[in-house]
């Protein structure tokens, strides 16, 4: 079956972010880029998969400027067959996000979509079921593990509980959380032969979707920083600290 | 039109979820429904109909919603979305898997775990793991808001809102519910605990949690843990606080062996007091904590048992 891999450039994790000075938006330029954490995820399952032969190619798909192809590059590396880029300048929303997927599933036709369960510039959390929705299909997020059999995908899902186990009639969207699978890196041959695989360049305008913002972004604020805390030297201190504030 | 509430719950008791969802629902200022769909869902609604602030009780009784399923939950919420101006859900693991299907049906982008509604249609919510606080405007058409449970207090016990039943929504059949392995805990809710005790990689093992659960009985406190020990499988992954995790606003949240990292620090950071136990006085969390202790947890632990056993904490 077909795999298709939604795949985000953000910034990376470890930088912190700034305003930009006119409070209008975070400051993006100069700082270091990474594939969205959840996105290497969702690679690194579709590559298990394509291991174990129930995949037969994999489909990365990013949607931004044309540096989101070093994102599909990286997809590539770690294994994917092939890019499709889907070329905007726009800071696009999930739903249109999602309205893209939807056009790239139709011309596709995955049996499986692999999205990240959360974007962490954004953190909106909502790509995966938006595209499942759209194509009337079954989802699973937050997947902890994955197995696919028999046109079913039983996906063990990490809930504010515990764990769920579902069945998923395929097509499905499945969207990964942090312990699903921890991403390869990616050996140097495997970098060098990425170069050569296919990357399609596409606008999100061939998909027939707008990628105007429909929210509007008032402003942006740091929050509040806490107060500068104390230091206790000593268990008793500390304990003495806290039930003279009645806080145990 | 009035907004509408979609009701958490595991089919036994409505989640306090609920309660600060409906706090959030009254600041849009039309009244307040609340949906439970459940099986055998009597209780769950009757529960819902005394919070205060609710106006009415929509009660979808039915086989399909003995698990949480996002598909028939969300072809059930359509079913209803045209007599709301706003659906909300709280930002939990359900509500995040249900609202964005919903959203995306009605053709509206979906506004993800609120912390203020600043003005009618204009919502603040964090990006960055909370290093950035977003406002923004809705476009005019129905409001889809998951919300950020810990930024809006529960509300109380009302006066009893009217039940009424209304007609399971169709079954979309496309997944099934299997199975699920649920955290057996005799502590309280993360989310509900008025102290919560955190570990993180300083403890070295799932054994030496045992340290820190000690602490947590005698305080009557939660246990939670920074996504490193969950990976390394020292506990359960509904342990993990942070910007992928839970996020928790305890009365006071103590951090043991966890260097504070910005991830960490955005599921815990309205904590009403933090405290921190590290041994490098340099760890990040120490710019977060009101009480810093710069300790050997393996000492501090052991000691703080005793010590509040002596001061009567059983
Ligand atoms: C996509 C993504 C999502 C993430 N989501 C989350 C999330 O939701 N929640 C989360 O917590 N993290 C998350 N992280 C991980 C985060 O970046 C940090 O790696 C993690 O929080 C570190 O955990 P830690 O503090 O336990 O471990 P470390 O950073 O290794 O810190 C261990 C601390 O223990 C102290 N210590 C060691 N021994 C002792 C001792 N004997 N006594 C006292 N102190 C001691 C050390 O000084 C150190 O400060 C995420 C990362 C990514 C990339």
């Amino acid at each position: 079956m077909k795999v298709v891999v939604p795949v985000k450039r953000v910034v990376d994790y470890n930088v912190k972010v700034r305003l930009k000075a006119d409070g209008s938006g975070v400051e993006r330029a100069n700082l270091k880029m990474s594939m969205n954490p959840f996105d290497e995820i969702a690679v690194e399952a579709a590559v298990r998969l394509k291991e174990k032969g129930i995949a037969h190619e994999i489909v990365a798909v990013s949607i931004g400027s044309h540096q989101s192809t070093e994102t599909i590059r990286t997809a590539l590396a770690m294994g994917a067959d092939r890019g499709i880029l889907v070329v905007t300048e726009d800071e696009v929303e999930p739903l249109a996000v999602a309205k893209i997927l939807k056009a790239i599933c139709g011309a596709e036709q995955p049996q499986l979509v692999i999205t990240g369960k959360q974007a962490i510039d954004d953190d909106a959390a909502q790509t995966g079921p938006m595209l499942a929705a759209l194509l009337g299909w079954a989802q699973a997020t937050r997947a902890h593990t994955l197995e696919i059999d028999a046109g079913t995908a039983r996906v063990e899902c990490e809930v504010d509980n515990g764990l769920q186990t579902i069945a998923l009639k395929l097509p499905a969207v499945v969207t990964t959380d942090l312990r699903l699978a921890e991403p390869r890196y990616a050996s140097l041959p495997n970098i060098m032969k990425a170069k050569k695989k296919p990357i399609a360049e596409k606008t999100a305008a061939e998909y027939g979707v707008d990628t105007a913002s429909r929210l509007k972004v008032l402003g942006v604020a740091e929050p509040a920083v806490r107060p500068a805390g104390v230091k206790v030297k000593s268990i008793d201190e500390l304990l003495n600290t806290l039930q003279a504030a009645g806080a145990i | 039109m009035p907004s509408l509430v979609v009701a958490e719950h595991d089919n036994k008791t409505l989640a306090e979820a609920t309660a600060n969802t409906v706090t959030a629902a009254r600041q849009l200022g039309a009244p307040v429904h609340v949906l439970v769909a459940g099986h055998d869902g009597v209780r769950i609604a009757e529960a819902a109909a005394l919070l205060a602030g609710v106006d009415a009780v929509l009660l979808a009784d039915d086989p399909l919603y003995a698990h949480p399923l996002a598909e028939p939950l969300a072809a059930l919420i359509l079913a209803l979305a045209d007599r709301y101006d706003a659906v909300l859900a709280p930002a939990t693991s359900t509500g995040k898997a249900i609202l964005p299907r919903v959203a995306a049906l009605l053709d509206v982008p979906q506004i993800s775990e609120i912390t203020r509604i600043v003005a009618p249609g204009v919502f603040e919510r964090p990006i960055y793991a909370g290093a950035v606080l977003q406002t923004v405007q809705a476009p005019p058409g129905k409001l889809v808001l998951t919300v950020r449970t810990t930024a809006f207090a529960a509300t109380g016990a009302g006066e009893p809102a009217p039940i009424t039943r209304v007609a399971a929504g169709p079954d979309p059949g496309l997944s099934n519910f299997v199975g699920e392995t649920l955290s057996q805990s005799v502590r309280p809710a993360l989310s509900a605990a008025k102290i919560v005790v955190a570990g993180g990689r300083g403890l070295q093992s799932g054994e030496n949690f045992k340290l820190l659960e000690k602490i947590a009985d005698r305080l009557k406190a939660a246990v939670g843990a920074s996504r490193a020990v969950v990976d390394a499988g020292f506990v359960a992954n509904d342990y993990q606080i942070g910007q992928t995790g839970k996020v928790v606003a305890p009365e006071l949240y103590i951090a043991v062996g966890i260097s504070g990292a910005i991830q960490h620090v955005a599921g815990m950071s309205q904590s009403k007091r933090i405290v921190a136990i590290n041994k490098d006085a340099e760890a990040p969390i120490f710019q977060v904590a009101d009480i810093g202790l710069v300790a050997d947890l393996f000492q501090a632990l052991p000691e703080m048992d005793a010590a509040l056993a002596k001061r009567g904490y059983n």
